[in-house]
């Protein structure tokens, strides 16, 4: 069965202007739509990444899949139980106590004023849990010195924190950890150090990773199946092989176009045309068609729901 | 082979603290050719963009020039008083930088932007240097350039903010462009764009272009020859495709290691172990062998070598040796 099950996902953002203005400028209000109808499953033990650009709505889903944010429809079930409707607070709290969260900059994530000690231990302090030697023992874990424990954060390099925030992570001993860009602040040699200890960490704990990254290649290192995100929209969701092998939808073949890769020497590539579009005017139907090649008018008129091809699933009406 | 566009030669920048001077570019000699671009390389406290900024002039005191030679063309800059090096700037030397937003003025129009960068170094009139902005917007790819000359900065996209910021640093047809990871704040998508427009407007002007980026996907598609370097100092310089496919110094290859690939697969990446000293801890003999696999006796008390003139390999006592991929 799957850890997490997300059903018709959708989140809308007020960002209409205050209401004097609306009425003195006659404006409408305004909404915009940072993910629409997203649905996928997270295997147990497994690394899920979500791919796309800035304003594709990764991060909106990371925030939802730990409660951060309420989703404006849709369901989030973490072992079948609904965070955001379900009423029994034992069940929330049980679920709660399995999701952790690695943010993107270690240098906004550790309050500055604490302990590395205090840091680490608070997810389990929080629940009056026992943490006598608890982050000695985590900082071991995640290759720094139990002598750490005593610094502020100050005092460590950016790979350094970034392994602090992991074992804070590791605390509470979740099963669930929703990385967001983790490696993304991080030089390429600390990345490959940060990257190992996630895998090490996962093997060791049995831990499931929703891996959110805008970066394909430590993507494709790191999961075991990969979501592709444009405004909003789940538009392909394949294995790694599968989907840099043989990507299938027109948006995810640009990406990977795009993507800068170490074996070409001076590749001569046509650059992508356009850019996203405003995501409070989506265009209508499949919301990559003004910039999609083999574009025709259905592509203009009707949203490609998802379907099944040879291993992956797909929007777009076209793709074989 | 003609005179190189940019000669730099035993650059070393000096900051002076309480507790010492620190050496944030120590050593470095590089040229860069007409229509070549170089692609300058390492992490974060490698000193790549100190060294950048010591050539268009904008060190911040108490950081100098301590020692070393910089010619653009002909011209020796390193030495020019406040004065000469602003005319310097813009004229023979376009910058473009990471964040285009705050590199543009927000309360002016780009249009007027890039007319006030033509009157200040051409000897044109004004309605000839609003010809030319149009002209450069279009360049550039930026579409509808005729009526986008009277937008300011905040209607523009990240992207083509980046382009309008290209237009710029060209408009005064510099010999030598200064781009300091131009695409790292960019959608992949939109640093292909900018990337090949780099690449394009290289080739067609013939201008020299030194891209600082931290990224080895952007170098290895973008540039002809590759600086990497390593706590101030050059490690390694060479073809692109020589330096990044048979590495000779043993940082670069650890670096190349370290990158997630896709012919790879899910196995484990390579990890140089530990991190860049800093610069007040610099460990003795060559800055690299703490971490060096290598490491051997005489590079704990020498200083590693140094590439002279700009035309050796790499900086290392036991290079290693490896045949290019064709």
């Amino acid at each position: 069965m799957a850890l997490v099950d997300i059903r018709g996902l959708t989140r809308i953002f007020d960002v209409s202007k205050p209401w004097l203005n609306r009425v003195v400028e006659r404006r409408q209000k305004a909404f915009l739509t940072a993910v629409s109808d997203v649905s996928f499953d997270i295997a147990e033990r497994s690394v899920y990444a979500l791919v796309g650009e800035s304003g594709s709505g990764k991060s909106t889903i990371g925030k939802m899949l730990v409660g951060l944010l309420p989703p404006s429809d849709g369901s989030v079930e973490i072992r079948g139980v609904d965070l955001a409707r379900e009423t029994d607070a034992a069940k929330v709290d049980a679920v709660r106590r399995d999701i952790q969260m690695i943010f993107q900059d270690p240098f906004a994530s550790l309050n500055p004023r604490w302990r590395v000690r205090d840091i680490i231990a608070e997810p389990v302090a929080a629940r009056g849990g026992e943490t006598t030697g608890l982050a000695e023992r985590l900082l071991e874990q995640v290759g720094l010195s139990a002598r750490d424990a005593g610094k502020f954060p100050h005092e460590f390099s950016g790979g350094q924190r970034q392994r602090i925030c992991i074992a804070r992570a590791l605390a509470s001993e979740p099963k669930l950890i929703v990385c967001d860009e983790p490696t993304s602040a991080l030089d390429v040699s600390v990345q490959a150090q940060v990257l190992n200890l996630m895998s090490d960490l996962k093997d060791t704990f049995g831990l499931t990773y929703l891996f959110i990254s805008h970066d394909l290649t430590v993507v494709q290192h790191m999961a075991d199946r990969i979501g592709v995100l444009y405004l909003g929209r789940l538009v392909e969701e394949a294995d790694p092989e599968a989907l840099f092998e043989d990507p299938k939808h027109p948006y995810t073949q640009m990406l990977l176009a795009a993507a800068p890769q170490l074996d070409n020497f001076g590749r001569e590539v046509p650059p992508p045309t356009g850019e996203i579009p405003d995501p409070i005017n989506p265009p209508t139907g499949c919301a990559f068609h003004p910039r999609c090649a083999i574009a025709t008018s259905i592509c203009s008129q009707k949203r490609p729901e998802m379907r099944l091809l040879r291993g992956a699933r797909v929007a777009c009406h076209l793709a074989e | 082979m003609s005179s190189p566009v940019l000669s730099i030669r035993n650059l070393t920048v000096e900051i002076p603290t309480r507790h010492g001077i620190l050496r944030p570019v120590d050593g470095v000699s590089y040229d860069i050719a007409k229509g070549e671009i170089l692609g300058v390389v390492g992490e974060s406290g490698a000193g790549k963009s100190m060294a950048g900024n010591a050539v268009i002039g904008l060190l911040n005191p108490p950081a100098h020039i301590s020692e070393g030679e910089i010619r653009v063309g002909e011209t020796r800059v390193d030495n020019l008083s406040g004065e000469q090096m602003r005319r310097m700037r813009g004229k023979e030397i376009g910058m473009v930088f990471q964040d285009p937003l705050t590199s543009l003025n927000p309360l002016l129009r780009i249009g007027d932007q890039l007319t006030e960068t033509m009157l200040a170094h051409l000897d044109i009139s004004r309605s000839e240097a609003e010809k030319r902005a149009v002209a450069a917007l279009e360049e550039v790819g930026i579409p509808g350039a005729a009526e986008r000359v009277g937008s300011y900065p905040h209607e523009f996209s990240g992207g083509m903010r980046q382009r309008v910021v290209i237009a710029l640093a060209l408009c005064a047809e510099p010999s030598l462009i200064i781009a300091d990871e131009p695409t790292t704040a960019l959608d992949v998508s939109v640093q292909a764009q900018i990337i090949s427009l780099l690449k394009k407007l290289c080739r067609e002007r013939g201008t020299a272009v030194m891209l600082i980026t931290h990224d080895m996907g952007v170098i290895a598609e973008a540039a002809d020859r590759v600086a990497v370097m390593y706590a101030g100092q050059l490690a390694e310089l060479g073809p692109v495709r020589d330096v990044l496919t048979a590495p000779h110094h043993p940082y670069t290859d650890g670096l190349m290691g370290s990158t997630p690939l896709a012919s790879r697969g899910k196995d484990r990446l390579h990890q140089i172990p530990g991190a860049m000293p800093r610069l007040d801890a610099l460990p003795t003999g060559c800055a690299f062998h703490p971490r060096c696999p290598q490491a051997q006796d005489q590079c704990r008390k020498t200083p590693g070598p140094r590439i002279e003139d700009g035309a050796g390999r790499v900086a290392c006592w036991y290079p290693m040796t490896r045949e290019a991929v064709a």
